[in-house]
């Protein structure tokens, strides 16, 4: 009786385990299929806009509703260059905050001062469009882009990016709020890859007479890459990605400036703005081949910097 | 016979040396000298401070904000715990081996040179000379002089152990402080590193902390003997071994304790 107890229970669990794993393989799957539907449908939504215009599509800067041409070239630009100057603020201030965090702040204050950059990374992306909108963009006009005018507009190179008339919002604006918004995510990423470094290994440098820069820069920095990309990654997807805030202080016009402080667009912000008005087979085909192409734009940059920590590793003597 | 009457030549001297980790106390008045160009072991039970006493000869302790250090430690008679010295260069003369292999994440050689850029400007040949020099005498370089541009990270424990300790003598330093260098490596590669200690006596005050008894009787020529943060015995190793003073140094050494 027993023996006839223990097999039931035995098979009660083989069927359990059957079942659970099957399970998971059912959720681990559906991610695939998930992707696939959504990639084939943007696809079949861009055919009519494809066929249209081809890959001129991509070089075109026209966009006219009414003579039904469109072009990707503005949005995409405007995509590239407001996630390129969040980056460019983002990183070194992330880098910043995290070295404070795990290095040098006193233990009281680690606690307040991480759950405060958690919090940043809490706020709904709304409100920083808000605030950029009602008090960033006026602050800026009225303070910043005056003495950019000034002082960077008139250099050789650089002047004509930062020259044009001081309207607070634009390229620049977008860029910043965005470099705000993606802050919290690289700074708790690298403060989190920062915390795992084996004590003994800082110490090592320490030991040789390293100061704490030099521990963070040549050793911290190297051992904590894979992650620190990884941070940075999270961020800048969140920077091409995101809408809301940059529709808000972008400026929303499809013209092409040289300058950063001039209106723009950017992928999302046009999805956003103009999906609703979207008359015409054409008009919605092409907004939906925008999206496709930042679909694409995300899915390079995740395999650049794949490519990129493989090319490290290598160049450290790993794949030797 | 005291310890400053044996030793002719010391190198480190300490002199009532307290400890502090916030409140509590972990070392309780040392006094202690250790000799130049041979090898001090501290041995003692878990806790018993012969760690903390090593991380006080580079200051390691200030790091970390609640752990100070009261009393003195002369370097050559200057005393290293002076505020005003300078810390980079106290580092510089008294370089450390950690229990666990801590190769940096970057070459073989960048390994090497990582110590000696902090503090001098050499050029490409003369650093190439260096590190041939350091893992020459940390015996690694007929293992490794193919693959210097490899990462550090990729030789085996007893490598790794052997790389940090040519990269904590790159630097030249004067003093070489190995905390339990040993602890987490095979009998082979300890043996080989025991072997190297006994070649860089030589050239080096070697300081070394360890739970083997058996390592400090075969490497060391003296032993220091703590207990819950006190010095109990301090002498050279065959009378520390065969016929200590002290009772619980006895106890400690035959194994009716710790």
């Amino acid at each position: 009786m027993p023996n006839l107890l223990r097999e039931a229970s035995l098979k009660r669990q083989t069927v359990f385990d059957l079942l659970f794993r099957n399970l998971t393989r059912l959720a681990a799957f559906a991610v695939l299929a998930l992707l696939a539907a959504i990639i084939g449908s943007l696809i079949v939504g861009s055919m009519p806009a494809i066929n249209a215009f081809g890959f001129g599509f991509l070089t075109s800067s026209a966009w006219n509703p009414v003579t039904d041409e469109y072009g990707a070239l503005i949005p995409i630009v405007g995509t590239l260059v407001t996630s390129g100057i969040a980056l460019l603020i983002a990183i070194p201030v992330s880098f910043g905050i995290a070295i404070f965090l795990t290095e040098l702040s006193p233990r009281w204050l680690r606690r307040p001062l991480g759950i405060a950059v958690e919090l940043l990374a809490g706020i709904p992306s709304i409100i920083y469009g808000m605030w950029g909108l009602f008090i960033f963009a006026p602050l800026f006009a009225d303070h910043v882009e005056p003495w950019l005018n000034d002082n960077i507009g008139t250099w050789p190179l650089l002047g004509p990016f930062f020259s044009g008339p001081p309207m607070g919002i634009g390229m620049l604006t977008a860029g910043i709020i965005l470099a705000i918004m993606v802050i919290p995510f690289i700074a708790s990423v690298m403060r989190d890859v920062f915390d795992v470094v084996p004590t003994m290994l800082k110490e090592s440098a320490y030991g040789l007479g390293a100061t704490t820069w030099e521990v963070m820069w040549q050793v911290v920095l190297p051992y904590t890459k894979i992650g620190v990309v990884g941070g940075i990654m999270l961020g800048l997807g969140r920077a091409l990605g995101e809408t809301m805030a940059v529709t808000f202080v972008i400026g929303n016009a499809h013209e092409l400036h040289k300058s950063l402080l001039m209106p723009g667009n950017s992928i999302s912000s046009a999805l956003a703005n103009e999906f609703t008005e979207a008359v015409g087979d054409l008009y919605t085909s092409s907004l939906i081949e925008l999206g496709l192409i930042l679909f694409f734009i995300t899915f390079v940059v995740l395999s650049l910097a794949r490519l990129m920590l493989y090319r490290l590793s290598k160049r450290e003597g790993h794949g030797a | 016979m005291t310890a400053e009457q044996i030793i002719s030549a010391p190198k480190l001297i300490v002199r009532g040396l307290n400890f502090y980790y916030g409140a509590d106390r972990a070392l309780k008045d040392i006094n202690l000298v250790i000799p130049e160009k041979m090898v001090t072991a501290f041995i003692g039970p878990s806790g018993c401070g012969k760690s903390t006493l090593l991380r006080t000869f580079n200051r390691m302790y200030e790091l970390y904000p609640k752990q100070r250090a009261e009393g003195e430690i002369l370097l050559d008679g200057q005393n290293l715990l002076d505020k005003k010295q300078d810390l980079n260069n106290l580092r510089a003369k008294i370089g450390m081996v950690f229990q666990k292999p801590t190769p940096f994440p970057m070459s073989i050689y960048d390994n090497i040179a990582f110590g000696v850029k902090l503090y001098e400007n050499l050029s490409k040949h003369d650093m190439d000379e260096r590190v041939e020099w350091a893992l020459k005498k940390a015996a690694l370089w007929t293992e490794v002089k193919d693959k210097l541009k490899q990462s550090g990270t990729g030789l085996s424990g007893g490598q790794q152990q052997r790389l940090c300790i040519a990269r904590a003598i790159a630097v030249k330093p004067q003093v070489l402080l190995l905390d339990e260098p040993t602890s987490a490596l095979d009998p082979i590669s300890t043996a080989h590193i025991e072997k190297l200690i006994d070649e860089l006596k030589k050239d080096f005050t070697i300081v070394i902390v360890t739970h083997n008894m058996q390592q400090a009787a075969r490497v060391s020529d003296f032993t220091a003997y703590m207990y819950l943060g006190d010095l109990i015995e301090f002498g050279d190793t065959s009378t520390v071994f065969t016929n200590p003073k002290r009772k619980e140094t006895e106890d400690y050494i035959t194994g009716r304790f710790g």
